[in-house]
């Protein structure tokens, strides 16, 4: 099997590269550290890659607002680099911190002028920092990442991921076009994405069908976790599945809940697999 | 021209923050209605349109989602538009020097539009409704504003450019203490915060005297910074005479002789297999990790600028101590962080708090954030730590943070070579933090925020983690010969330090300052953050200094370890210093103190007043006292899974919310090997003997470590001893009185000190109050555990119905400084010792158990004894426990008394479990244990309760000789959790 060459961009704050780079390395791809000076420098580095990941951390501090400071620097510099990359049909794959550089810089979505973004990721609801395992349904027919996967179970660690859409449209659209690709789920008991609220659900986007704090864990809108693009090769969630990859990362290993392998490992097979 | 963007929430967004300014402001007593609309601001200097102004508005600074903006120069009338119902505009502003990080990022982030400014600050404006005048000034000082680090502007802004400092004139300083008499010396080492004793500043005199000449200011103030109590340590490590009643001793180094000693005794008994590699040696303590990897941990305590300002306090703690690590050895990865912390209880009611304090609510939501944004910026997870209440910490609370580091076995060791460049990496020199090795001498007062504000420093994790990122790699290059932090005393510490014995001269115009105006002095004390040394061959100085280019980290040449012995400091060719390294560091007079420990009056215990049998209730009110009860709005605040390594989290069980005993985590990735975190601590203890607390301290810290799967014989601990002042005989006498049992304890169990670090002197004193407030005698023991393979370690959460749950270790009248007492405010009673050798054969015993795999849960026994543990274990698992007293292992001669229930229900005698194991383990678990004392108790049910039976006792107006077992606990599993989960289940802040 061919092994895809993964870029792991590093920046000023980014903090989990190392372990996305194992993740990827154990779903059998080749995972490269690249700081962002380097592409600036050389734009052309992108063509060696075919998966590019912008792991989680604090990009520049976070400062003015999550992931805005880099996706700034990558739509001045290198935004025709990142709409090739994503044309010649690589993947792309934005994690907690790179899911809110991705919704920066407009790859997840139709691009709609910087002045009137469509979606964004803000505070939590809860006004803090929080650091807890969620819950995820999986609908992820149409994204490479998540093919084959039902339901994850996964750590959230973020103070900005709330999403929210500008309007009612913009959700709408986003649904109707499947990119709504991670929602969260109640912990409890029986798994509640039955026939009915599903379709409750996909009927409205309203507050009111949200599943509520701590198992929606920052107040997105519609229970959002993450979305894919329009071709299913960007993906940008607000979850790490790179730290769901052994069994012992899971927070009742030992309680026999476990699996063999993590729930996150899968996404970084696909994406792997893909190439194959 | 000056620019202002404002930017509010979106109409039908949340506004978070004024909910939270609210909130405080109903909490403080303020007001209960207080209505507040809040907004960020960005001020723009530079020679920009509005519509350039306007596109960095819309595009960078604010989020149009949800977020709307307004945009005009600084005093216009759009600015100061109120609305409706909130006419009053407060602006809170960084004061001028102070770290402003968002400023910085903001402008870089401009230039990459292409548009060119030439400054930012930020600032947060307030409109606020309806209030008194008086409360207004109460708002703005007590919720809004930190006047150690903030300015309050009230109305609009009416300035037109952003002050920055104007250059440098050399000005050099000398101090005429030749001719000084005893009194000015006194008044002069007060007044200029050098906080030394006369007989240190006698010395000096003696020296220059010797020398014919004065000193300069900056020679004076490297001095002062050496020989302070932060640097040198000077009265642990000093001549101490100590008496107590079994006779006198006299220490030469009282640390030499109690702490380190038994690590030495340790290792001379491990022989080959000594697993120490560098113990108080160097910033941390290293020991044997794997076969590739050592393991270095160290914890400071970062208490008086906490008190000052909690946020940028607690921040800097912990980007402090991350430091440390970073400069152990060439240079070790931190891999997580620890914290504890002791505040007065956060219900404090506002009018106890006195003048100049902050209340303890604030302190500890500043405290906590502090520590959250700058480990989870950082991406180290913070996987450990604690909570403790007191009163007394009101004016003086404390703050520990730790961190540990990886490092390979072969860049354990470094040493700075005559020749070497003395290289700056990292952030840059500001006036943030002068004079706080100094300050932590002093005592705080209710003017400390006036005189010290300056030792308070703000810090920036990112510049950190830079400095990190380019650290390990020209670590792994070979580009260095020796690498330190720069910490209390910044470069002054560091090139001193590093240069001992060698020699240095320090070029300090060269180092990259903040702003203008820096005198060489400043320069070469300032504490700013997120700086290190580094020791460079000159022929290595290309490849760091690229290096460094290429990820944004400024490397500066800013001096040579020559070697001359000598310390000179040159500003532009002017030489302002020469001392030679010897008076430095060996120059210092001894410090000589007395020490006295007379035991307290032994105080009989006061039998409780009870007309039942049941301890239901005063179950819930342990699990519910602030020391018990969860802390899970802290414990979420922090990442505590960043780097991928999580085994154990510090929260376990069915709804991931129960109190673990202690963190792992698997520091390599692609191996099972485990490291084990956890501490030991109890304030309440030390009221009755010190001894004792510091005996119960290491017992726990080392209990809970075994408790999850542990080698208790390749546990490492390290000690942090916060006292009042010790220039009270009998203060210090508590002191040495813990430290002897730190050297028994530690040399029975063979568990090592690594590392450690004392912080004197916290005492308050409120304004015009004669006698000041001391805190109760504080020990940390910080431990650090191994195991070969995390997959065999275990929570402390039930886990299955039908197992039986047996206590492990004596149960006896160990009820002085229990919760038990404190619910009850009973004075009183014996404090809990320890029988060391029994401690070791239980602990070796309980893990040859869990390691062979027939523990399935095991909780220690601890604040709140056997019920608390049982309690915690069941709700963690969500499920019920039926335990039978009678059948506890137990030294009390028994009464058939109510008062016996207690005691076996709350006594925190220690070195005691509470294990769950499967029938059938059970015979080999019980063969396992062998001498160890312990015993069946119960077994784990599904009724979803926890009842406890009592002993046995004669049935009231039953048949002579019949007897009963009574209901002494019970308790459904969502009382006794909403018990302990309710007191620190705050809302967002």
């Amino acid at each position: 099997m061919p092994q895809p060459n993964v870029l792991i961009l590093r920046a000023p704050g980014t903090n989990c590269d190392l372990e996305t780079a194992f993740a990827f390395e154990k779903a059998g791809g080749k995972a490269e550290l690249l700081h962002i000076n380097r592409l600036l420098e050389n734009p052309g580095l992108f063509e060696r890659f075919q998966i590019l990941c912008i792991p989680g951390g604090f990009s520049y501090g976070d400062d003015v607002a999550a992931g805005r400071i880099l996706g700034n620097q990558i739509q001045h510099h290198l935004a025709e680099q990142m709409t090739r990359f994503q044309a010649e049909g690589k993947l792309i794959l934005g994690i907690c911190n790179g899911f809110q550089v991705l919704i920066r810089l407009g790859v997840l979505l139709d691009r709609d002028p910087p002045q009137a973004p469509p979606v964004t990721l803000t505070c939590n609801g809860s006004g803090k920092f929080e650091d807890r395992w969620v819950r995820l349904d999986v609908q992820g027919a149409k994204c490479v990442f998540l093919s084959g996967i039902d339901s994850m179970y996964l750590p959230v660690a973020h103070a900005e991921g709330k999403f929210v859409a500008r309007d009612e449209d913009v959700l709408s659209r986003l649904g109707d076009n499947g990119q709504l690709v991670l929602r969260y789920l109640p912990l409890d008991g029986q798994d509640r994405r039955g026939e009915k609220a599903r379709s409750s659900c996909d009927r409205d986007f309203g507050v009111s069908c949200q599943v509520p704090y701590p198992d929606n864990p920052n107040g997105s809108v519609a229970d959002v976790a993450g979305i894919c693009d329009a071709t299913g090769r960007v993906l940008g969630l607000m979850p790490h599945p790179e730290r769901h990859v052994d069994p012992t990362h899971h927070p009742r290993w030992t309680r026999g809940e476990a699996g063999q392998l993590g729930d996150g490992l899968q996404v970084f097979v696909n994406a792997v697999r893909y190439f194959a | 021209m000056l620019w202002e963007v404002d930017i509010y929430p979106a109409h039908g967004q949340p506004d978070l923050i004024a909910g939270r300014v609210a909130a405080s402001a109903a909490e403080l007593g303020l007001t209960e209605d207080l209505t507040v609309r809040s907004g960020r601001g960005y001020l723009i200097q530079g020679d920009l349109d509005r519509d350039q102004v306007t596109r960095i508005a819309h595009e960078l600074l604010a989020d149009r989602v949800v977020e709307r903006t307004v945009v005009a120069p600084v005093g216009d009338a759009a600015l100061a538009e109120a609305p409706e119902g909130h006419p009053r505009l407060i602006h809170v502003l960084a004061k001028p020097g102070v770290m402003d990080p968002v400023a910085q990022s903001a402008l870089q982030a401009i230039a990459d539009f292409d548009i060119d400014a030439e400054a930012v600050r930020t600032l947060k404006k307030y409109w606020i409704g309806p209030l008194a005048d008086d409360r207004l000034d109460l708002l703005c000082s007590k919720v809004l504003a930190n006047d150690a680090i903030e300015q309050v502007i009230v109305g609009p802004l009416d300035f037109e450019r952003l002050e920055f400092g104007s250059p440098y004139v050399l000005k050099p300083v000398t101090v005429p203490i030749r001719n000084m008499d005893d009194a000015t010396l006194r008044r002069f080492s007060l007044e200029g915060q050098l906080y030394l004793s006369l007989t240190e500043m006698q010395t000096i005199r003696a020296h220059f005297d010797s020398l014919g000449r004065e000193p300069t200011d900056v020679e004076l103030e490297t001095i002062a910074q050496t020989w302070s109590e932060h640097c040198s340590h000077k009265t642990l490590a000093g001549r101490i005479r100590y008496r107590d009643s079994r006779g006198e001793r006299q220490f030469d180094n009282m640390l030499k002789e109690t702490i380190f000693a038994a690590t030495v005794r340790i290792r001379q008994s491990l022989g080959e297999d000594d697993w120490c590699v560098s113990v108080f040696e160097d910033n941390a303590g290293v020991i044997r990790f794997d076969e590739k990897y050592n393991v270095v941990f160290k914890v400071e305590t970062h208490n008086h600028p906490s008190a000052l300002e909690p946020y940028g306090g607690a921040n800097t703690g912990i980007g402090g101590v991350i430091r440390d690590p970073m400069g152990t050895g060439m240079g070790a990865k931190p891999i997580c962080n620890t914290d504890v912390f002791c505040f007065a209880p956060p219900d404090t009611p506002f009018g106890e708090i006195p003048p100049g304090v902050l209340h303890p609510r604030r302190v500890m939501q500043g405290v906590v954030a502090g520590v959250r944004d700058y480990g989870n910026r950082m991406g180290i997870p913070t996987v450990n730590g604690a909570i403790y209440f007191d009163p007394r910490y009101l004016g003086n609370p404390l703050v520990y943070c730790g961190n540990i580091g990886l490092i390979p076995r072969e860049k354990s060791f470094k040493e700075a070579k005559p020749g070497d460049l003395i290289v700056a990496l990292g952030g840059r020199t500001g006036r943030d933090g002068i004079h706080g090795a100094t300050f932590s001498s002093a005592e705080l007062t209710s003017q400390s925020e006036t005189v010290s504000g300056g030792a308070v420093q703000i810090g920036n994790a990112i510049t950190e983690k830079m400095l990190l990122d380019v650290l390990l790699v020209a670590r792994d290059r070979g580009l260095y010969h020796a690498v330190t932090d720069c910490g209390a005393g910044g470069f002054s510490s560091a090139v001193g330090e590093m240069g001992e014995k060698i020699g240095a001269e320090v070029w300090l115009e060269r180092a990259p300052v903040k702003y203008e105006g820096l005198s060489y002095t400043e320069i070469w004390i300032s504490e700013a953050q997120e700086r290190m040394v580094v020791a460079v061959p000159e022929w290595r100085w290309e490849e760091l200094s690229q290096l460094c280019e290429s990820e944004g980290v400024e490397a500066t040449v800013i001096g040579k370890f020559v070697p001359t012995g000598r310390l000179v400091l040159k500003y532009a060719d002017h030489q302002v210093a020469d001392l030679s390294m010897e008076f430095l560091h060996d120059g210092r007079p001894p410090v000589v103190r007395d020490a006295v420990y007379t035991p307290p009056a032994v105080e009989a215990e006061t039998p409780p007043q009870k007309a039942t049998w049941d301890y239901t209730d005063e179950l819930l009110r342990i699990l519910g006292s602030l020391n018990v009860c969860s802390k899970e709005w802290v414990v979420r605040q922090y990442d505590h899974e960043v780097q991928g390594g999580s085994a154990i989290k510090p929260l376990v069980g069915v709804r991931n919310d129960g109190p673990g005993d202690a963190a792992v985590l698997r520091p390599v990735l692609d191996s099972r090997r485990g490291i084990v975190i956890a501490c030991g601590m109890n304030p309440l203890y030390g009221d009755f003997d010190t001894y004792w607390m510091a005996a119960s301290a290491i017992d726990e810290a080392v209990r809970n470590c075994v408790a999850v799967g542990a080698d208790p014989s390749r546990i490492a601990i390290l000690d942090n001893f916060c006292w009042g002042n010790t220039d009270r005989p009998e203060t210090l006498g508590s002191l040495v009185r813990a430290a002897l049992a730190c050297y028994d304890v530690a040399t029975v169990l063979g568990t090592p000190f690594v590392s450690g670090k004392d912080s004197l002197n916290n005492e308050f004193r409120p304004e015009g109050a004669e006698e000041p407030i001391s805190i109760p005698p504080s020990l940390l023991i910080s431990a650090l555990g191994q195991v070969d393979d995390v997959g065999r370690c275990v929570t402390m959460d039930l886990k299955q119905p039908g197992n039986h749950l047996y206590q492990v270790g004596l149960t006896r009248r160990e009820m002085g400084g229990s919760h038990y007492a404190w619910i009850g405010r009973r004075a009183g009673g014996q404090v809990p010792k320890v029988d060391a050798e029994s401690a070791k054969r239980t602990f070796a015993a309980l893990h040859r158990a869990i390691d062979a795999g027939l523990v399935r849960a095991c909780h220690d026994l601890s604040e709140g004894g056997l019920a608390a543990a049982a309690a915690e274990m069941a709700f963690a698992g969500g499920l019920g426990a039926r335990i039978a007293l009678g059948t506890v292992p137990h030294e009390i001669d028994l009464q058939e008394q109510a008062d016996d229930v207690a005691v076996l229900l709350f006594s925190e005698s220690n070195t005691r479990f509470l294990v769950e194991i499967s029938p059938e383990n059970a015979e080999a678990f019980e063969a396992m244990l062998g001498e160890a004392a312990h015993a069946m108790i119960g077994e784990v049910v599904d009724s979803g309760k926890l009842e406890i039976l009592g002993p046995a006792r004669p049935i009231p107006d039953g048949e002579p000789g019949e007897t009963g077992t009574p209901l002494v606990v019970e308790a459904n599993l969502e009382t006794l959790k909403e018990a302990w989960q309710k007191p620190l289940r705050w809302p967002a802040y």
